[in-house]
């Protein structure tokens, strides 16, 4: 059994509720934090603890906090995303909808450790149940003394409020929800400057993931070292991994970030396997913004070595025969699957989600679309292949924010990994319609050869 | 004054203000090695970083921290750093990632030059001509909008708009209320008005000279001829609108003004912005104090056949028998 | 396009104003433009849509231009621009939810209600439409019903028949 610091206590009875999740040791981190330290000895903790931002680009969050601007006399805020979004993401809304304490103790621990005095929880507006569970969860935390003016007789005082989105991808990126919590249409800023300095109405701001804000409680109560030990490397502590698709069990899983990819799927402490007795065919490990990657990779590096869930071990072997962690959303295909039908349903999605700012994404994540349409229902041609991977180049890297990359990076990969079955769609495009591809290659044991020279300039 | 920064862009250095950005330092270099700019407007606070057609490659970040930026960034957003090396029209990667943005401007662009009042002095049209390709790949239908009437002195054309938000700045930070904006998100998104109403106040007519392209023309020259056909003047007149200085560029056509415009810098922005009275009320000779012809680069299809020197063809100077059916343009030549 | 004449004027309760107050306190003085789009979801859940009148007093309470607030409502995907039925179910259209189905079930939904997506039925209860992640691919396939966006998980065709049933006796 893995250690788990966040989900412990999830399936005691009444456990959203204050009073039983104080029973369990609840805001033991905010009367440490308020009574026994500083806010530079909480920040040098969360450094220690080596942890790494949960949202998606995996930056040590103790490094982002201290980055944070503290002219005299300027609000500083801290902003929570909550805006989860990413498809094959759902752990935040599993935290928030069962333990919310967790969240505001969080917030408010590192709201005292940045030294804000208001913040906010930016939810996606799809979430409007959690949101009144986080309501309830702070009007709870503000009648028993831990939120409002002068919290335990600290002399800090904190406000924290609850945003609701409107229904925008986009708004998971930090400054796109800056701009929407300002009230705007969620455009992402252009950087620099960045939050640090000037985020929310120009002040200084940290905007951080839900999950990476409930593991503040654990570095504090534990200890930063304490944290740092669990997990491998540089991939410290506990993650949430919500897992879906063709899986026996799909949910969401806190994980010791180390465990090997194959006994996440197979084990019955984990996902259990594959659903209806089906083969893996291929896996989106991190999200759908990062690449596929087919079963036999999946399992393993392209050495043979197992693969493990950590930030390094899903990245080893780059573009070429990685992945990344992303946001920790596992999505698992089974033999049945159609990659390309798949890729089309993925670059919709960017395509209905760009925000429409800069040209390359704007443009280039329709033309995408528009091509993967053309050859998953038969009207491909052989040079739509090279034609995606051009486009998507054209994209990757030449945009604001990161969704141009989000966008670019699934046809790449799924072309990388899965070319013949892109092929059999404009070779048989009526079998294409009836039938499945299936498992082909995908799974068997990867044939040693002779190191790939590693080809992105990633 | 604070210490100037050095940058060097292409191999050519120059001293800058520290908050300049790359793209003004490469302004104060001038020519070739200025990055195209659609969306960036220095008269427009927060205007650029969008199109992309300005971006560059950072080779050495600074003098102190000397690493390359890993992507290519918008040089009209970087600011530079002491000892910054800059690679524009020396960067094969930068001249391929810029034809790609101009590939995606053109997708959904609808090519209609031949009958658009902007062709002749279109951002668009220009970067089209240098960085596009012959031929398009993209084999879909383009995008299309419904037409909207935003009022009797400004045309819109939403399917030539590129999205540059030039029009909205100018709204909020020229004139005193803003009423078109932004609709929509991604690829659906629009210039609009949402509930008809005309754009219309005194200095709403500069959003047609801000514009890249033909998405907003004046429609009191709509049709009327083509650019390069009318003769650019600068003129000025004593307009009592306190914000406007009345100081315009004519465009004749014969003995008539067939349109007014906002004279413009060596980088196709306005020098000054003007009042719609003096846009659009003044066609006569009579309203104005001429000054000079307007200066037109040479690289523009409007400078051809007007202003410029003869240029004969290298056949010519080859041919003495040409020569001397050419002499009295020839000797025009020389006499510059 | 939208004309003036075409719309109908709209009254706001002193409720719904007293609840817009409530939202306003959350952000400093003069930021009041940051109650947007809550503000929004509540007009919405008042009027089952997102009208132009209902967006000017939106404006006017702000203290922003109109423009301003029809540049954000057309941005997000949750403000109904065009009146919808009373229902609307929103069925999550994205990858992992279609590995379990989810396009059968906007077929099947398709077929009970009888109209295409996007469309109201004749008896002004139901629309449905396809929106992109809704953040339970573990669940899936899944649907929404605003305004309180009450979730359905792990839909099965019987199961939607069931909810569409009790709603047509709600």
């Amino acid at each position: 059994m893995g250690r788990k610091l966040l989900l412990e206590h999830i399936n005691v009875p009444g456990i959203n509720t204050l009073e039983v999740y104080r029973q369990k040791g609840g805001y033991r981190a905010v009367e440490k934090a308020l009574k026994t330290l500083t806010p530079d000895e909480v920040v040098e903790e969360v450094k220690k603890s080596g942890l790494r931002g949960r949202g998606g680009a995996g930056f040590p969050t103790g490094m982002k906090w201290s980055f944070l601007a503290k002219p005299e006399g300027v609000a500083r805020y801290l902003v929570c995303n909550a805006d989860e979004s990413e498809p094959g993401t759902f752990k935040d809304r599993y935290l928030m909808t069962y333990i919310p304490h967790a969240l505001i103790e969080g917030m408010i621990v590192s709201s005292f450790a940045l030294g804000a005095n208001t913040s906010y929880i930016y939810v996606r507006g799809e979430m409007m149940p959690q949101i009144r569970i986080l309501e309830k969860a702070i009007a709870e935390a503000k009648a028993a003394g831990f939120l409002g003016k002068n919290i335990l007789g600290s002399g800090y005082d904190l406000e924290l409020y609850v945003q609701s989105g409107g229904g925008a991808y986009i708004c998971g990126e930090e400054t796109a929800l800056l701009e929407s919590l300002e009230g705007k249409r969620g455009n992402p800023r252009i950087k620099p400057p960045f939050p640090a300095i000037a985020g929310l109405y120009g002040c200084p701001t940290v905007v951080n993931n839900v999950e990476s804000i409930a593991a503040v409680v654990p570095i504090i109560n534990d200890g930063g070292d304490e944290y740092a030990k669990v997990g491998i490397g540089r991939s410290t502590g506990t993650k949430l991994i919500s897992a879906s698709g063709n899986l026996v069990k799909p949910g969401v899983y806190e994980i010791e970030l180390g465990l090997p990819v194959e006994e996440f799927i197979y084990s019955d402490e984990y996902c259990g396997g594959i659903a209806n007795g089906k083969r893996l065919k291929a896996t989106v490990a991190g999200g759908s913004s990062v690449p596929i990657l087919p079963a036999n990779l999946t399992l393993k590096y392209a050495n043979g070595e197992p693969r493990l869930m950590s930030y390094e071990s899903l990245a080893e072997g780059g573009f070429a025969t990685g992945t990344m962690m992303g946001s920790g959303g596992f999505i698992a295909f089974d033999e049945d699957q159609c990659i390309v039908r798949n890729t089309w349903n993925f670059s919709r999605f960017y395509h209905h989600e760009s925000c429409g700012q800069c040209s390359p994404c704007r443009e280039g994540t329709g033309w995408l679309e528009k091509v993967l349409h053309r050859l998953e229902f038969g009207h491909g041609k052989m040079s739509d292949i090279d034609l995606l991977v051009d486009v998507s180049k054209k994209i990757e890297g030449n945009t604001i924010c990161p969704l141009g990359d989000a966008a670019a990076w699934p046809v790449a990969s799924a072309i990388r990994h899965f070319r013949d079955e892109f092929e059999w769609h404009v070779k048989e495009p009526s079998k294409s319609q009836t039938s499945n591809y299936g498992l082909a290659n995908y799974a068997n044991p990867i044939e040693k050869k002779e190191e790939e020279v590693k080809q992105d300039n990633s | 004054m604070a210490d100037l920064m050095k940058v060097t862009i292409d191999g050519i250095t120059v001293e800058v203000a520290p908050g300049t950005s790359i793209l003004n330092a490469a302004r104060q270099i001038g020519g070739d090695i200025v990055p195209p700019a659609m969306c960036y407007y220095s008269k427009l606070e927060g205007s650029g970083g969008k199109c992309r057609t300005c971006i560059v490659k950072v080779s050495k970040g600074s003098e102190k921290d000397p690493r390359p930026m890993p992507k290519l960034v918008a040089s009209c957003r970087t600011t530079v750093m002491d000892g910054m090396e800059v690679q524009n029209i020396t960067s094969p990667e930068v001249l391929e990632a810029r034809s790609g943005v101009v590939e995606m401007l053109l997708i959904n662009h609808p090519l209609d030059c031949p009958v658009c009042d902007q062709a002749g002095e279109c951002d668009l049209q220009n970067l089209g001509y240098e960085h596009g390709l012959q031929k398009t790949r993209y084999e879909f239908e383009r995008r299309t909008f419904d037409r909207i009437d935003i009022g009797d002195k400004i045309q819109l054309h939403m399917n030539r708009c590129i999205l540059c938000y030039r029009c909205v700045f100018t709204a909020d930070q020229i004139t005193n209320k803003r009423v078109h904006g932004i609709l929509n998100r991604g690829d659906h998104s629009e210039i609009s008005t949402y509930i008809q109403t005309a754009v219309d106040n005194d200095f709403s007519g500069n959003v047609i000279d801000v514009c890249p392209v033909g998405a907003l023309t004046d429609k009191t020259f709509r049709f009327k001829n083509r650019v390069w056909f009318t003769k650019p003047v600068d003129a000025h007149r004593n307009c009592d609108h306190e914000k406007c200085n009345g100081q315009v560029t004519l465009w004749y056509k014969g003995a008539d003004v067939l349109r007014v415009t906002a004279r413009k810098d060596q980088f196709g922005e306005v020098e000054s912005f003007i009042c719609n009275t003096c846009r659009f009320e003044k066609k006569a000779t009579s309203d104005w104090n001429i000054e000079q012809p307007t200066h037109i680069p040479d690289t523009s299809v409007i400078a051809s056949n007007h202003y410029e020197t003869f240029k004969p063809l290298p056949v010519i100077m080859e041919n003495l028998a040409l020569q001397k059916a050419n002499q009295v343009e020839l000797e025009k030549t020389s006499k510059f | 396009m939208l004309k003036v004449e075409e719309t109908q004027p709209v009254e706001f309760s002193s409720a719904l104003i007293a609840s817009f107050d409530e939202i306003v306190k959350r952000y400093p003085a003069g930021k009041q433009k940051s109650a947007l789009l809550p503000i929004l979801h509540l007009v919405q859940a008042e009027f089952g849509w997102t009208s132009a009148p209902a967006m000017d007093k939106v404006a006017a309470y702000l203290n922003i231009e109109p423009i301003e607030v029809y540049e954000v409502a057309s941005f997000y995907t949750m403000y109904f621009l065009q009146p919808k039925g009373k229902y609307v179910l929103e069925v999550c259209r994205t990858g992992p939810c279609c590995l379990v189905g989810a396009e059968k079930i906007m077929d099947h939904i398709e077929q009970n209600l009888g109209v295409k997506e996007g469309e109201v039925t004749a008896d002004g209860l139901f629309s449905w439409r396809g929106v992109e992640c809704l953040a339970a691919c573990g669940f899936g396939p899944v649907l929404q019903i605003g305004p309180e966006y009450t979730f359905y998980e792990n839909l099965t065709p019987q199961s939607v028949d069931t909810l569409i049933d009790d709603l047509r006796k709600k």
